[in-house]
């Protein structure tokens, strides 16, 4: 066979969505920020909504996401990029509005403004990164950190008597008025990770279809924080965060016209 | 609206309305007293209007929801009284970090804490020292009428994207719940063009924008504080003060919103008697109008601050007549209400003092 037949045959079957930034990320070995971005470019770029977004990034290490995500960005004080982005869609209901916010900053400070946005049914799409830890700020417990996990601020083990169970969000969510799609994936594995694309996929069309409020709850690794090498943190995942925190859809109303 | 209209309003009444004439179509709030009239006034006449209204989970969340339709470009605002904007501090630093513009209105009312719902002037140094954190600066404008109420309501909104900065209306539980005639002014027509140079809107073929606060590189923190420091400056083209019989005055009563308008009364008063006094009122408080005040005092006057506090203001009269004289200082506490005979025998005293 010719060098110019192999050229012929070569299929190009994974490039850099355009929407993502020719750079490397500021993040640790093994975090899982890269991939939930890249889950999001990729979807921006398949359902066409890269010119119409308009993303809050939020607080924490996932803050520098509009450094990556070349869409037009607003950046939200600590747990409000839910009011925020209730804030940009009712000012401008034909773009894509998208939050993309940590456990600390959804489940503990922003707690309000999560089940409310969610509770009003506002047309946004919210990823939720949950690695069970306070990442950028040094590893502290967060509201999703799990019974008997180590952090700066629990060093002998999260403790029910003392502070009380972990947050189930994606339950949470389900449980709201204004919810039609709330789901669970964890990115751990390319088993996961399809499953968590899918998920997405539904959440931002929840959004596109105008049906109301979409959630995904994606569990990742912080292994800088856990004290890891990145192939336990994936396991840890596996082993510690799916049994506490399983996979799946919580609430799907988007086949049902959704509560519109 | 007929030409020459006159409405018998409320100034919180006035507010709403002059934020609807000015072109606000995003409104977000929790309701709070003294000032319901405003969102509930808000909640038929954005929608009405083609806008929306959002009655937020709380005062953290209204004020963010503005900062997010700021950023679109949108004339939005956000109302309270004292305790409430204390809470809505959060994203109006965010918001004068990020170059985000917006009206916020509060109605003071007594504090510290739950304090009351009465009239204060409690909250001058929170609105003029920017309020929350960092070193940041909000226009700030006082009305002493329900007229001025409307008018400036109107003004803060031009000036919010003018300087790509949050604009505080600054009134009082008496400014909000007194009624008055109002000459309303025609709608503006907002142009769609407004905030097109760095505003969000999906970045469709142009480069990406990002509306932010957060500047780590080296230097990068330094060189926007500067910028906004410059911005703060330019402010001073925006003073306002009214003057009221001073040129003769041997005293200046300096008093700003419904205290300065009973002060005018006490003045009217007291020339009647022939006593040689007069009034200076800030309009706006950020920035202050020191030089006009200066100029006051080079010129031989004295001065004496009242305001329904317990001396904030008074620091800036100091600040700006320093050189050439010093102010006294009456306050009326946060809990009584004022009348124009209370402020005869200050005034009279001060007038008597020296210097």
């Amino acid at each position: 066979m010719s060098a110019a037949s192999t050229k012929e045959q070569e299929v190009l079957a994974f490039e850099r969505p355009k929407v993502m930034a020719e750079r490397a990320t500021h993040y640790c070995p093994g975090c899982h920020h890269g991939v939930a971005h890249r889950l999001v470019a990729e979807l921006l770029t398949e359902m066409e909504l890269v010119e119409k977004t308009i993303c809050v990034t939020a607080i924490g290490c996932s803050v520098f996401l509009y450094n990556y995500l070349l869409v037009d960005s607003v950046e939200a004080p600590h747990g409000r990029a839910p009011a925020v982005a209730t804030g940009v869609k009712r000012a401008r209901p034909d773009n894509f509005v998208l939050t993309y916010q940590g456990d600390g900053d959804l489940a503990s400070i922003g707690l309000a403004e999560i089940m409310h946005c969610a509770n009003r049914g506002e047309r946004v799409s919210v990823v939720f990164v949950n690695n069970t830890v306070y990442g950028m700020t040094g590893g502290q417990m967060a509201p999703t950190t799990l019974i008997g996990q180590k952090t700066t601020t629990c060093p002998g083990g999260r403790c029910r008597e003392r502070e009380g169970m972990p947050i189930k969000m994606a339950e949470i969510i389900a449980g709201l008025g204004g919810t039609v799609f709330s789901a669970r994936a964890a990115l751990n594995n390319v088993k996961n990770i399809r499953q968590a694309k899918k998920f997405l996929k539904t959440a931002f069309e929840v959004q596109t279809k105008g049906l109301g409020f979409g959630f995904v709850e994606l569990l990742s690794a912080c292994p800088t924080n856990w004290k890891m090498n990145p192939v336990k943190a994936n396991q840890r995942i596996e082993t510690e965060m799916i049994p506490y925190f399983p996979l799946g859809i919580y609430k799907d109303l988007s086949n049902e016209g959704g509560v519109c | 609206m007929t030409k020459n209209e006159r409405k018998f309003l409320k100034g919180n009444e006035a507010v709403a309305h002059g934020a609807l004439a000015a072109g606000c179509r995003c409104f977000f709030g929790y309701p709070i007293t003294p000032q319901n009239d405003i969102p509930e006034f808000m909640s038929k006449a954005m929608v009405d209007a083609g806008g929306e209204f959002v009655q937020a989970e709380s005062e953290v969340a209204a004020a963010n929801m503005l900062l997010g339709a700021g950023a679109c470009g949108i004339r939005a605002m956000t109302s309270s009284s004292s305790p409430g904007v204390s809470l809505k501090q959060e994203a109006i630093s965010y918001m004068a970090g990020s170059e985000i513009p917006a009206v916020i209105v509060n109605m003071n009312r007594g504090g510290p804490g739950l304090g009351d719902i009465g009239p204060s002037q409690g909250d001058y140094y929170q609105s003029t020292r920017g309020g929350g954190h960092g070193d940041y600066r909000t226009l700030v404008l006082a009305p002493g009428t329900v007229q001025e109420a409307f008018d400036l309501t109107m003004l803060a909104f031009d000036l919010a994207f003018k300087y790509r900065n949050p604009v505080l209306v600054l009134g009082d539980a008496i400014i909000g719940q007194m009624k008055e005639p109002v000459a309303m002014r025609p709608a503006v027509k907002v142009s769609k063009a407004e905030g097109r140079s760095w505003r969000l809107e999906g970045k469709g073929t142009r480069k990406p924008r990002i509306i932010k606060s957060l500047f780590l590189d080296d230097g990068a923190l330094a060189g926007q504080n500067r910028h906004l420091q410059e911005k703060y400056e330019a402010m001073r083209d925006e003073i306002m003060a009214e003057e009221f019989q001073v040129k003769d005055a041997e005293l200046v009563v300096v008093a700003y919103g419904s205290i300065g308008r009973i002060a005018k009364t006490t003045v009217r008063k007291l020339r009647a008697k022939g006593k040689k006094v007069g009034l200076f009122r800030p309009i706006t408080l950020f920035p202050f109008p020191d030089a006009a005040l200066a100029r006051l005092a080079k010129a031989g006057k004295k001065f004496l601050t009242i305001e329904h506090n317990l001396g904030q203001m008074v620091d800036d009269v100091r600040l700006a007549v320093r050189a050439h004289a010093d102010s006294g200082f009456f306050g009326v506490y946060p809990g009584d209400m004022p009348s124009p005979e209370d402020f005869e025998e200050p005034i009279l005293k001060a007038l008597r003092r020296k210097k």
